[in-house]
């Protein structure tokens, strides 16, 4: 008999009481849909610190014109080389840095972490739909991380270690460098593919046929909705990331000439898949982080969220607008000016359902008796950086300017602004929000403030002098850069000195939480009336198995 | 019997299995819609010369250039032709092998500004086969075009006066070796 079989004959026997199984079972074996969300959160704070890391890096190289510091991580004989080697290990830290935060952060922690765990319980189900491949899901996270990382120590370029072309992978570039490193990459990212593909599937089914008796769609929490939206933006959007990396592949590798200008083919046709993809892609990252968003402000302004409809039906809409303004992010390949004018229509027309988003969120808080409790500051630190990054964004949807501004530091606050800033913002305002839901013990609000009010004057510091940079017009993905730009690259460095003191805090508040608080108890719902969705009508943590009698929703 | 979930997770699996067979029929897609639009600036073949000629002069100015790889010099013979719409000039290129083996090379080409790309049409081109070229030997490449007497029934295309013609020539390393020219291996693209 094998241990599994064992585990599940044992919990036969004792199938009413909420025996857990032991250590190994339960974490490795895990199909339990709280037990696989604390593991992608604990995935997810990992690579968020080893992405932070190089993120430290490259601001520690930017910090002065020259290359200076990331020749003491090389091993070149001579200065030359080893200036040569850093050029590349920069390169190599950019794209790295990218590809780990988005896939390897945002993703497991709003999708695998907080949809997992709280999805089935805000819709009133025990589990998944399919709790093993639920489990296949993240395991698959854990091959593709390794792949990752075998790509990061194999020669890419000559014996130089990783790929360095950036994470959006173009040929001809990323076609024509011979080393391995671009092949583990490749088929790293198909693993992280396929295992979020089956997570779509398993949250659409779970969401489509295992709601509580009367929770029809329109009483459905907005969160379980904004996850809803994603997995189908996943399922429709990654497939095309597959076929076009899979492209990428057989031009390395079996002579095939998709992106090979020299044999017909054409590298614009990779960034119209990859841009199919990867646009879709930033509304995955955020359409979680808009649920979240809804249910925090809602509690702690104790009122009901204003336009419940019109925000399920916004985030159907940025879902819907999100595949058909692609070309926006490729202005500068020669499209034409009718091509330019629809994708700066279409592009614009985004603003629209996401400005219903924000100013429902406005409208919730008016008049509401706000309590300024951590999770709130996370999340009207959200809105406000959002929205910073969402009118940069409708300045960069301009073609004309975009030719200006394009691949410039400009972008790289943007997209900061609403990613680095917006969705982390949001992974923090849930990680305190349901903090003692998930721990069973409550965090420390004084260390949750002063890791607040650190990290948001940090990255502030770090990107607003960004868009400085950028108007000046300091390209990105360089790692050196004339004297002139010198003060706002120091100034940005000092921001990120201050936000990784923050994360030091965070840490700290975890380590503290975990030995000194938890022998406090834990509160059923610490957060009052505001708090209305069944999460909250559990106890903290939730039993091992929820809901054995279905609760009815009226 | 299929359950209620398994009717679920298998429609969206098909859905997921149908966009990454989007993807691939993006290809020959992609490329059909650049023929047909002339999108980018994709030029159009011609089976015969234009049925009539407008007053309306156009200038076509010729561009050259090749990507790395290829032991090449090639440049236009002319720097420009002014003729009217719907005459059919002819132009050349001079393309050297400054090598001292054997290469097989391939033109990719588009015309500037793009949206005149479905209008300028080729009955004849270099640039639709491959091109040899011995050691050290020097080619004078031709090119038959005209440009369409229906721009001038586009209003869109009305400011066009000049419009150029680019080409680039690729080193075409599957055909040298289909050739077995047995010469230089292919270069490795890393160090």
């Amino acid at each position: 008999m094998s241990s599994t079989e064992r585990e599940f004959a044992h919990h036969g026997a004792h199938a009413e009481d909420d025996h857990k199984p032991k250590f190994w079972v339960r974490w490795f074996y895990s199909t339990n849909h709280k037990d696989i969300g604390i593991l992608y959160l604990i995935f997810a704070v990992l690579a968020g610190l080893v992405g932070g890391a190089m993120s430290g890096l490259i601001r520690w190289e930017l910090m002065e014109p020259g290359i200076t510091v990331l020749t003491g991580f090389t091993t070149g004989e001579t200065d030359m080389e080893r200036i040569e080697s850093a050029k590349n290990f920069y390169n190599v830290l950019i794209t790295y840095h990218g590809l780990i935060m988005i896939f390897f952060m945002v993703m497991p922690a709003l999708i695998g972490g907080f949809g997992n765990f709280f999805v089935p319980i805000m819709i009133g189900a025990p589990d998944m739909a399919f709790p093993r491949m639920n489990n296949i899901s993240f395991w698959l996270y854990g091959a593709s991380a390794t792949l990752l990382f075998l790509s990061y120590i194999a020669p890419g370029y000559g014996s130089e270690q990783g790929y360095g072309g950036g994470w959006v992978l173009y040929p001809p570039l990323s076609t024509s460098v011979r080393g391995p490193a671009m092949d583990l990459l490749i088929v790293s990212l198909h693993l992280a593919g396929v295992s979020s593909i089956l997570g779509a599937i398993n949250f659409i089914t779970t969401i489509f046929n295992m709601r509580a008796p009367g929770m029809t769609l329109h009483k459905m929490p907005l969160f379980a909705w904004a996850v809803l939206v994603t997995a189908f933006l996943l399922v429709l959007s990654l497939p095309v990331l597959a076929g076009a990396i899979t492209m990428l592949l057989t031009d390395r590798m079996f002579g095939t000439a998709f992106f090979d200008a020299a044999r017909g083919g054409d590298p614009v046709l990779y960034q119209h898949l990859f841009w199919f993809f990867g646009h879709p892609e930033v509304y995955i990252l955020i359409l979680p982080a808009f649920g979240i968003i809804s249910h925090i402000v809602s509690t702690f302004s104790k009122k009901p969220v204003f336009g419940y409809l019109g925000m399920a039906y916004a985030m159907c809409a940025i879902g819907f607008v999100g595949f058909i303004v692609w070309a926006h992010h490729m202005y500068t390949v020669g499209l034409s000016v009718d091509m330019k004018a629809y994708f700066v229509a279409a592009t614009m027309v985004i603003a629209v359902p996401t400005g219903i988003k924000i100013f429902s969120w406005i409208a919730t808080m008016w008049g509401g008796s706000i309590d300024f409790k951590v999770p709130m500051l996370w999340a009207i630190g959200f809105i406000f950086l959002f929205t910073v990054g969402g009118v940069t964004g409708v300045l960069l949807a301009n073609a004309g300017i975009d030719h200006y501004m394009h691949d410039t530091y400009y972008v790289v606050a943007h997209f900061h602004y609403v990613l680095s800033l917006g969705a982390v913002f949001a992974i923090f305002a849930g990680w305190y929000y349901w903090y003692e839901k998930m721990f069973g013990h409550p965090y420390s609000e004084l260390l949750g403030q002063i890791h607040f009010w650190l990290m948001f004057i940090g990255v502030n510091i770090i990107f607003f002098p960004q868009h400085f940079l950028g108007l000046q017009g300091m390209p990105r993905r360089y790692i050196d850069y004339p004297v002139d730009f010198a003060f706002w690259n120091k100034v940005s460095t000092v921001g990120y000195v201050i936000m990784a003191v923050s994360i030091v805090v965070w840490l700290v508040s975890i380590v503290y939480a975990q030995l000194v608080l938890r022998r406090k108890a834990a509160r059923d719902n610490p957060w009052g009336e505001g708090a209305t969705t069944l999460e909250w009508t559990l106890p903290s943590p939730p039993p091992y198995h929820q809901f054995n009698e279905l609760p009815k929703i009226h | 019997m299929v359950s209620k979930n398994g009717k679920v997770a298998a429609s969206v699996a098909l859905v997921a299995a149908l966009m990454v067979g989007a993807s691939f029929a993006a290809v020959p897609l992609y490329r059909i819609f650049c023929q047909v639009t002339g999108w980018g600036g994709t030029t159009q073949v011609a089976k015969a010369e234009a049925d009539r000629v407008l007053d309306r002069r156009v200038t076509v100015r010729f561009d050259a250039s090749i990507a790395k790889g290829i032991p090449w010099s090639f440049k236009p013979a002319q720097v420009s032709q002014t003729l009217r719409i719907g005459e059919t000039g002819l132009a050349y290129y001079e393309a050297t092998n400054n090598a001292d083996y054997p290469v097989i090379g391939s033109a990719s080409f588009n015309v500037q500004p793009a949206k005149a790309g479905s209008y300028f049409m080729k009955v004849d081109c270099f640039c639709f086969e491959e091109q040899i070229l011995q050691p050290g030997e020097t080619m004078l490449m031709p090119v038959t075009y005209y440009v369409d007497p229906e721009m001038a029934d586009e209003r869109r295309l009305d400011d066009v006066r000049e419009i150029t013609l680019s080409y680039t020539f690729y080193r075409n390393e599957d055909a040298e070796e289909r050739e077995d020219l047995g010469t230089e291996r292919r270069a490795e693209a890393g160090r």
